[in-house]
């Protein structure tokens, strides 16, 4: 059960994204979803809800939010808040790229995620020279490491939305 | 209607039951196409799909068909509380046996006679009329009993463990019920040459079918399987809405026992239901299965005030197809390919 307390300290977690009516509404969607009561939503249990399990990149936001816990999944979900600042959007973007997690997004990265989103109806020859073309573009390389303010760089001034909408009975 | 013709034909024989989902959601086909040379932040921008995988995670419409809601609790000062413990004490200790004692006295008289006339039952004919099926939404396994008060059905239902088992491949059977089972792959073909050779048969009770194949929570209705729909004979669409006032009656498989379900109704004060006997429907000319089922879906629906979903109830037990996710890979590919040409 969630107690003042509780929801307090996952406010404060999640920098005051989300309310206090959201975060119970989370907690309820959260053990909605956490059907075996383990404590944090397994990836079988992700994949349970359809409409997730069809999104391309479910695979690589899984890989983020497997095994989190309730604080966390809140914290997960602040990027989606419409109180999140643009660059919060951007570094939670940048995370999805960077894999392994060291700050850097190879071409790799890259391409990794264009085959996510474009499958087998982009040969794999094709998609690397669009990448490599658009890189050539903005004035970076193959072989070009692209840290967090790269991103910010790019994708800065592009009225980048990302933000869902929590509902509260 | 439109049929995915140029995709790949997936395997899964979940896709052919049921219309597009593309038709029914609001997100990803709505994006707006902007024009001009791809750029790199055109390609790095994946905010979109994030935005709807982000969706998904809060709320999705499939997994609110079954929720169980739980009812708000007014029994919470000093005057009601008593009330509602003289009122547990009473449902426990007075209706509950009463309930057992009628049940098993039936059972009692309906076994001692079953058993020795049981090779000279027939259905009996009065109501029946030829080539005609009934379709109704699914709430719980108690449809099934409710519905049998108008007429002996014959009904068709998943193949049960346990001692509800034991009951379909006894007594159900001499009703003329027939089974399937989710878990078989073959199983689809079988159980529509059954349909269709139960329907044919003259001497058989009427065909109850419930298209959703799982039991939703009576707020909503799930896309129809358009078996039902396609055995060419009459559809007379039943719609059943329960009351929630002193039990909600949604069986949720996913988190009790169907005997737990059965203890928690024969607790309960009454179980209170509307049912809504509706005007049979065929098949219009040009109009396939699909369509036809939609078209009872939507009726049905209406009538009992339940909002559609267009989710599979299946999806319950498996995973959707890859052929959605390979339909918003191949908009996303065909979009970035066409702005490559552009200048």
């Amino acid at each position: 059960m969630l107690t003042q307390y509780d929801i307090e300290e996952v406010q404060q977690h999640c920098n005051h994204a989300f309310s206090q009516q959201e975060i119970v509404s989370l907690y309820e969607r959260f053990c909605q979803l956490d059907r075996n009561n383990g404590g944090f939503i397994s990836a079988e249990e992700f994949l349970s809800v359809p409409e997730f399990a069809v999104n391309p990149l479910s695979q690589r936001l899984l890989r983020m939010v497997d095994g989190l816990n309730f604080k966390e999944f809140v914290a997960f979900l602040s990027a989606f808040s419409p109180h999140a600042t643009l660059h919060q959007k951007i570094e939670f973007i940048f995370k999805v790229y960077d894999s392994d997690g060291n700050g850097k997004v190879t071409f790799t990265d890259m391409l990794d995620v264009l085959r996510d989103l474009t499958g087998t109806f982009i040969s794999e020859k094709q998609r690397e020279q669009v990448l490599t073309d658009v890189l050539d573009e903005a004035g970076y390389t193959k072989d070009s490491l692209m840290i967090l303010s790269d991103f910010v760089k790019i994708l800065g001034n592009s009225g980048l939305k990302i933000e869902v909408e929590v509902p509260v009975d | 209607m439109r049929s995915p013709g140029q995709l790949k034909s997936s395997s899964s024989e979940l896709d052919l039951d049921g219309p597009n989902i593309e038709d029914y959601l609001p997100s990803g086909s709505s994006i707006q196409e902007p024009l001009g040379k791809l750029r790199l932040r055109d390609l790095l921008d994946i905010s979109p799909t994030l935005t709807e995988a982000a969706g998904a995670i809060v709320d999705d419409s499939f997994t609110r068909c079954f929720k169980s809601n739980q009812p708000e609790p007014w029994n919470w000062n000093i005057y009601l509380f008593p009330l509602w413990c003289f009122g547990v004490v009473f449902r426990y200790f007075i209706l509950f046996p009463l309930r057992v004692i009628v049940l098993t006295i039936g059972w009692i008289i309906f076994l001692s006679s079953f058993i020795p006339v049981h090779s000279l039952l027939k259905g009996h004919d009065k109501l029946r009329k030829k080539l005609e099926v009934f379709v109704a939404n699914h709430t719980s396994m108690i449809d099934f009993i409710i519905l049998e008060q108008m007429t002996a059905f014959a009904v068709i239902m998943q193949k049960h463990p346990g001692w509800v088992g034991l009951l379909q491949s006894t007594i159900l059977e001499s009703v003329g019920c027939i089974w399937f089972n989710r878990s078989e792959a073959k199983d689809r073909e079988i159980v529509a040459r059954k349909l269709r050779d139960h329907v044919q048969g003259t001497d058989n009770n009427p065909l109850l079918i419930f298209p959703e194949g799982t039991c939703v929570n009576n707020h909503y209705t799930v896309m129809f399987k358009k078996g039902a729909f396609e055995l060419g004979c009459t559809v007379c669409p039943v719609a059943i809405k329960y009351n929630k006032i002193f039990v909600d009656a949604f069986w949720n498989s996913r988190k009790q026992s169907f005997t737990m379900h059965l203890l928690q109704l024969m607790t309960s004060w009454a179980v209170v239901c509307d049912v809504w006997y509706l005007e049979p429907q065929t098949l219009r000319p040009g109009e396939t299965a699909i369509e036809f089922a939609e078209r009872v879906r939507d009726i049905i629906s209406v009538r009992a005030g339940l909002k559609k979903v267009p989710w599979d109830g299946y999806l319950k037990y498996s995973r959707p197809s890859p052929k959605h996710r390979e339909r918003k890979q191949q908009s996303f590919a065909e979009s970035v390919l066409r702005r490559l040409d552009e200048k």
